[in-house]
């Protein structure tokens, strides 16, 4: 049963957003006998809600709340109050994530050591190592099933997969394979296997897929010390004059105002949200925002080097077929600087439906150039590039001083410039992907722009000093003893891979982290 | 709805006008716009008929797909209608829109230029207005999220409701 918290109870941990981070940690939290109230800003949305249909599944889930863009990057221009495409709902992104879970490479931990000093590029190591997360990594693979690990077969390839491999293996490639994913290749923990049904951004009806909307969030109710409030959206953090945080103000779903006292707060909104709220939360006593001594709170934002290759053939593939990421080939994700560039990038598919094919192909084009592509859309394949960005302390979010929000408050600025690494680096995946598919005889390739950022990260991130960065290497920040930041905005840096699973990782070990403290009474 | 997928959907002034449509180019009735065969029509309630029958030759010629029948870039501009209704602004958007289309084609107007080409080097000097700018805009929506036209180029939609394509051809490529 959802335990009910009273608003006054301040021997809550209160954790904000119920995402990959947030409801990870709730649920990890409640399974140790922690009272955990869970603030969501969406509305809960099961897999028979979901729409396999992009306009309309993008209504339902996507967060719209006013948003305004800045800087060099195309999605300022063709986007520009949808600078990332993430949930607003219970469960947060995990509902609209492909499912790709793979671990860092150990030498991706150590950005700054490895690459060096990249002029123009705010370059650090975690503190933490690859050794350190690799017992979380286990047990994050375990929870999400994740494909090829465990036991667990790897997913059937669908056509759009079988392309993709066919031109990799023409390049030689070969480190190609369906994937680690987070989809079920067979019944496991009561959830189905995947039907290959396709709109896997759209949430999974099958529950195939693995979300905390219909894992972690019902397991960590049912232990009775989890009560997850939806369309309660946080405004700001309160601290006492001993600089501890007290409690979350937020707007409920009547738009009333309410306070929820704390022992501890935990922030998961994401990388766009967390320091805004962070920001928001400034006083007398942290006018640069809390957690901000470091003036790190909103720099250093990262959305992965990504862009995609389309190419349409002189028969059909029907990518649309099937799981929408459907394989991998990482024999460039390694680090070699004679490429051009430090850092390297995953290719992966990816296929989009009509509707999103003709807004992200080319946004803005038309004529025949653009719609003869599309109406090649039935022979078209597709994939999408992931690749490590740099840190840059001006790519950040701010506080707008004229936008505003639904609820009067100011809305998030998103300001990113490529780093010229990145352009390299995009460059060569380009040319790359377009060879795959070239060797597999395409008629036309299209090397598409980036789309609104999926991957979101860095935004408060880990350092070993506290003038470096604003948490530490348990995701506490280093200002405040029981405030933590518990999703990708604690990215040191990017790495190649998708975040989600090392989200997952490191919740799973700032739940041990924070359980432990709690019993120990230092926080 | 302010279309009509067959004749028995119309009432009888479609079917009046339907009596004198011929040829290729679309008809412009009192109110309406109907296909030269009488397959459908388009209220028009703001906007100026002939406006809306410029408008649906615009949406064609900025999103080209000979396989897409008009009444889909009918439906896909009918909304800049319903909006000018209550909206003065936008009626002005579109009216003077269009005009400006009508004078920079000269004699004959904008749906006089019989080549594609000839309409298309007009565009290209006004892509970057308002008018245009509302025009593509709205279409990357009200064109392509049709799900009658989604068949035109072999997009299946939804399959969860046929139990997905684990059984229905997923990965049935044979050409590799």
């Amino acid at each position: 049963m959802p335990a009910p918290y009273d608003l006054n109870d301040d021997s809550v941990v209160v954790i904000i957003g119920t995402g990959a981070g947030g409801g990870t940690l709730a649920n990890e939290l409640a399974q140790k006998g922690v009272d955990v109230v869970a603030l969501e800003a969406g509305a809960r949305y099961l897999p028979e809600d979901y729409v396999n249909d992009e306009w309309e599944s993008f209504s339902q889930l996507a967060w719209l709340d006013m948003r305004t863009t800045s800087g060099d990057w195309r999605v300022a221009r063709d986007f520009s109050g949808l600078p990332a495409w993430i949930v607003k709902a219970v469960g947060g992104t995990t509902t609209h994530w492909a499912g790709a879970s793979l671990r860092f490479q150990d030498h991706e931990f150590k950005g700054l050591t490895n690459y060096g000093a990249v002029a123009g590029a705010n370059l650090l190591d975690w503190p933490i190592t690859l050794a350190d997360l690799e017992p979380f990594y286990a047990r994050a693979e375990d929870k999400l099933g994740v494909t090829r690990t465990n036991g667990i077969p790897g997913l059937p390839g669908n056509n759009n997969y079988k392309v993709f491999e066919a031109g990799a293996k023409a390049l030689n490639y070969t480190e190609v394979h369906t994937g680690r994913m987070a989809i079920n290749s067979q019944e496991r923990a009561d959830r189905l296997a995947c039907q290959q049904t396709g709109f896997c951004f759209q949430g999974c009806k099958w529950g195939a897929k693995w979300s905390t909307a219909y894992t972690e969030i019902p397991a960590g109710e049912a232990t009775g010390r989890l009560e997850v409030r939806e369309k309660s959206h946080a405004v700001r953090i309160e601290h006492d004059d001993a600089g501890k945080v007290t409690g979350v103000e937020y707007i409920d779903a009547t738009g009333a105002r309410q306070f929820q006292k704390a022992r501890i707060v935990c922030v998961a909104g994401n990388s766009i949200e967390s320091p805004r709220l962070l920001l928001m939360s400034e006083s007398n006593r942290f006018a640069n925002g809390l957690a901000n001594s470091s003036d790190q709170v909103g720099r250093n934002y990262m959305r992965h080097v990504t862009g995609s290759v389309y190419a349409t053939f002189d028969k059909p593939v029907r990518m649309w077929r099937g799981t929408t990421m459907a394989g991998i080939m990482q024999d460039e994700a390694h680090h070699d600087p004679a490429r051009g560039f430090v850092g390297g990038y995953e290719l992966e598919t990816l296929a989009l439906g009509l509707p999103f094919m003709a807004a992200f192909l080319d946004p803005g084009a038309w004529g025949r150039e653009f719609t003869s592509a599309l109406d090649a859309y039935e022979n078209m394949a597709g994939m999408w590039i992931v690749g490590e960005d740099m840190p840059q302390a001006t790519n950040r979010i701010t506080l707008s001083d004229t936008a505003k929000d639904q609820w009067g408050l100011p809305a998030p600025n998103v300001h990113f410039d490529d780093h010229p690494n990145d352009v390299a680096m995009r460059n060569h995946a380009y040319a790359r992907g377009i060879a795959m598919y070239e060797a597999v005889g395409a008629t036309r390739t299209f090397p598409t722009t980036p789309y609104p950022s999926t991957h979101n990260l860095g935004t408060n991130r880990m350092s070993a000093r506290a003038e470096d960065g604003v948490v530490n290497a348990h995701g506490q920040t280093h200002d405040i003893a029981n405030l933590f930041i518990s999703d990708g905005s604690q990215f040191t840096t990017g790495a190649a891979e998708n975040p989600t699973l090392t989200i997952v990782a490191l919740a799973i070990r700032q739940a041990e982290f924070i359980a432990g403290e709690m019993s120990k009474r230092s926080i | 709805m302010y279309l009509t997928g067959d004749v028995r959907g119309l009432s009888r002034r479609d079917l009046l006008a339907r009596s004198v449509a011929a040829g290729a180019a679309l008809v412009v009735g009192t109110g309406f716009v109907f296909s030269p065969r009488g397959a459908w029509a388009v209220e028009v309630t703001a906007l100026k008929p002939q406006t809306m029958a410029t408008l649906i030759q615009l949406a064609r010629d900025i999103y080209p797909h000979d396989k897409v029948a008009d009444e889909f870039y009918a439906v896909a501009v009918k909304g800049h209608d319903d909006k000018a209704a209550g909206d003065p602004v936008h009626l002005a958007l579109i009216e003077d829109g269009i005009a400006d289309l009508d004078t920079r084609a000269g004699a004959g107007g904008y749906l006089g230029r019989g080549w594609e080409a000839e309409r298309v080097a007009i565009l290209r000097d006004i892509a970057g207005t308002p008018f245009f700018q509302a025009v593509r805009g709205g279409l990357v929506v009200g064109l392509y999220n049709q799900k009658a036209i989604w068949p035109i180029f072999g997009y299946q939609g939804e399959s969860f409701s046929q139990g997905g394509y684990i059984e229905r051809g997923f990965d049935d490529i044979a050409w590799l």
